[in-house]
């Protein structure tokens, strides 16, 4: 357990060097001193939170050691710098934010049990946190039960609402919906083939697919998974071959990823042909770095989310980022959607004036949050974000390049009708 | 599912196939080989053979980013020199882990099987320390990637075959060495009876020292000819160790001949049915056959029939 003091108030004294940020600091303290300079912790905290006169603490869970370590450590870096940012600019209601980091390592039962300590003995206010689907069903229980607020920063199968989690990444249609749509009106693509790592994301998300693309009138080829960490795909590499589909619409997660794209090189598919074109919504930046640049120039992704992508607020944010962990870092969709929980708790808290988790629930619908370096979002009534859907273009480098993206803001839907 | 293809197209897709068949029996024979030894001759249950292969890896990873920073023209070739530094540090680490953790435990194989997964929790933390918790990725030189063109429709992978020439060369020197070297018999006297071949004055313990660091320096290789196919993180060794104990217990322990036998069955059987069937139930079907022979079987395919 690691507790951990951000520095003192006052961030816009200058040694903040960016100008993008400063003013953006600048702005956030003018407004934080207009609400209330500093309101009793009596009137803003009546729940008996870790709240006192000028800090208050909240939790980050995630697996900073086995397997998913891999991925979560994006996620932990990206909230630390938003708090970080946050107290910089005067903190929530005049109070520094303080975290307390407990390791989920990997294991559900041991989410469970940090997020019970975090919220019963720290008593944080909030807690940034989890990754996986199943670390997530995992401490659902004890965040409904003991009255917690859960930011969850990954994209996700939807079919799940808690008044307790506000889910900062994209839900499957999102993803989906956006991706299918894209091939089918750009691409002229008329046959898919589903692949899939074997868990409930990848079915879950190709099941809305194989909805979506039999609506449209167009076939689905084939549907197939295989076992995490599965690493020969010759056969199914086979199969694709002799069907010959436009679309390789692919969810393949973790270590497999790299076996999967090497092969398909190796045999003679290249993406950067066109056909059959790969799709997918699994690999972000930081999967290609384990992937390996060359392996997957020419795959397409759908996400909300590009490190390229080309506007004062994400140049900013990767600005801050690279300062705070190095030049070689990169920032993948996850990531992004992780930095948004604090600054969201932040503005709820805000427009709350008040900790309480019960006001923030009764507030956070329609919050807008316009200094997200994905663009704009709000929060949904049902907790997920509106948020664009955008396609990227995998380049040789690591990076995608911004091929298109929704006019408008989707509209989040966990509960797809006719989709199930 | 063959409806509308042509003859030649049916042919050429069941020619890929069968290679496809086949590289998967040489990723597994390149897994199981190193295994083999340790857990058939010298009967230690290796839970960190994973680990292991991960190291050899890793020392791949390193050795690519060497030969791109200081000599950028001879990057073609730095995989033979990879594979050596593999084996020959695999091999050092194994001998010393037998020598500090093995060795004290010979005559009690469960607390080996206990001491070797803590092994590999210890290994998996600290590539986590030292490379971080990210997977890396290992360049390759532009020769060994890509297909070679057979006809129109066949295409090779050039790993795949890379992979297949390593795991014949390794099986092949593996063999000559332990049933036509000196040592080798050395090796197998202490298998099939350790009292008696320390009377005729071979130091037992020497042999065993000799035979893991050998198992460790063949997983080291294997490792290293995976990162062309797979990925290399801190924990990707979990991924190989179940297939692993799989080919070597089904092919009878003792028998090197037999883990080869089991590793082309379980791999035709794999890459067929997953032609036909969809990938996780390829697996549970080779998992209930190898169950099911097992127990008719309990010695695997091939035991060594020498009297107790």
């Amino acid at each position: 357990m690691k507790m951990h003091k951000q520095s003192k108030k006052g961030g816009a004294n200058g040694r903040w060097g960016l100008g993008k940020l400063k003013l953006l600091a600048a702005s956030m303290v003018l407004a934080a001193t207009a609400n209330a300079a500093t309101p009793p912790t009596s009137q803003v905290n009546t729940t008996g939170l870790a709240v006192t006169d000028d800090t208050v603490t909240v939790g980050i869970l995630h697996s900073i050691t086995g397997t998913m370590s891999i991925s979560e450590i994006g996620s932990v870096q990206a909230e630390k710098l938003a708090i970080k940012q946050i107290n910089e600019a005067g903190g929530v209601l005049g109070r520094q934010i303080k975290y307390v980091q407990e390791d989920g390592a990997s294991d559900w039962p041991t989410f469970a049990e940090k997020s019970r300590k975090l919220l019963r003995q720290d008593k944080v206010a909030a807690v940034f946190g989890c990754w996986t689907s199943a670390s997530r069903k995992a401490v659902l229980p004890v965040f409904e039960q003991l009255n917690g607020m859960l930011y969850y920063p990954t994209f996700y199968e939807g079919l799940e609402q808690s008044p307790n989690v506000i889910y900062t990444g994209q839900e499957a249609t999102q993803q989906i919906l956006a991706a299918i749509d894209w091939a089918v009106k750009e691409k002229g693509a008329k046959s898919f083939y589903l692949l899939g790592s074997d868990y409930i994301w990848p079915r879950t998300s190709n099941k809305i697919a194989r909805k979506h693309i039999e609506k449209l009138g167009l076939t689905v080829s084939g549907e197939e998974y295989y076992p995490l960490g599965h690493t020969q795909f010759n056969s199914v590499i086979n199969k694709i071959k002799l069907k010959k589909p436009d679309v390789i619409f692919a969810i393949v997660v973790g270590g497999s990823n790299v076996a999967f794209y090497k092969q398909l090189q190796a045999a003679g598919i290249d993406p950067t042909k066109e056909k059959p074109m790969v799709l997918t919504i699994s690999v972000t930046e930081d999967e290609i770095r384990g992937i390996g640049g060359e392996n997957v120039e020419g795959i397409y992704a759908s996400m909300k989310y590009f490190q390229s992508l080309d506007n004062e607020n994400n140049k900013a944010f990767v600005a801050a980022f690279k300062k705070e962990y190095g030049d070689d870092m990169v920032i993948g969709d996850v990531t992004q959607a992780a930095y948004l929980g604090p600054w969201l708790w932040k503005m709820a808290v805000e427009k709350a004036g008040s900790f309480d988790i019960d006001k923030i629930r009764e507030v956070s619908p329609g919050i807008e949050f316009t200094g997200a370096p994905e663009g704009y979002v709000r929060i949904h009534e049902n907790h997920h974000l509106w948020s664009k859907g955008r396609i990227g273009l995998a380049m040789a480098d690591g990076q995608y390049k911004l091929v298109h993206e929704t006019e408008e803001l989707m509209e989040p839907d966990p509960f797809p009708e006719g989709y199930q | 599912m063959f409806d509308g293809y042509t003859t030649s197209e049916l042919m050429s897709i069941f020619a890929m196939q069968g290679f496809a068949g086949l590289s998967l029996f040489s990723v597994f024979v390149l897994m199981a080989l190193g295994l083999a030894i340790i857990f058939g001759q010298m009967g230690v249950i290796n839970m960190a053979h994973g680990e292991f292969m991960i190291l050899g890896a890793y020392t791949t990873y390193l050795t690519s980013g060497f030969f791109q920073a200081y000599m950028p023209s001879l990057f073609g070739g730095y995989f033979f020199i990879a594979m050596i530094m593999a084996f020959l540090i695999c091999a050092a680490f194994g001998a010393f882990i037998e020598w500090a953790m093995i060795r004290r435990l010979y005559r009690r194989p469960l607390d080996t099987l206990l001491a070797t997964w803590g092994l590999s929790l210890i290994l998996q933390q600290a590539y986590r320390s030292i490379f971080g918790p990210r997977e890396v990725g290992v360049e390759l030189p532009e020769w060994m990637m890509g297909a070679i063109q057979v006809t129109d429709m066949v295409e090779l992978p050039i790993n795949g075959l890379f992979v297949m020439i390593i795991a014949l060369l390794i099986a092949l020197g593996l063999y000559l060495l332990m049933y036509r070297s000196g040592w080798g018999k050395k090796v197998r006297a202490v298998v099939q009876n350790r009292p008696m071949a320390e009377a005729v004055g071979i130091n037992s313990g020497a042999v065993d020292r000799m035979t893991f660091a050998l198992g460790c320096g063949i997983a080291g290789i294997a490792g290293s000819a995976f990162t062309m196919i797979g990925s290399t993180g801190p924990s990707s060794g979990q991924a190989y160790i179940v297939d692993t104990f799989l080919v070597v217990v089904f092919g009878g322990a003792q028998s090197l001949i037999g883990t080869i036998v089991s590793a082309f069955a379980i791999s035709q059987a794999q890459s067929t049915m997953e032609f036909f069937l969809s990938g996780s139930m390829a697996k549970v079907l080779t998992l209930l056959v190898v169950v099911g022979i097992l127990m008719l079987r309990p010695e695997g395919l091939m035991a060594l029939k020498i009297r107790r």
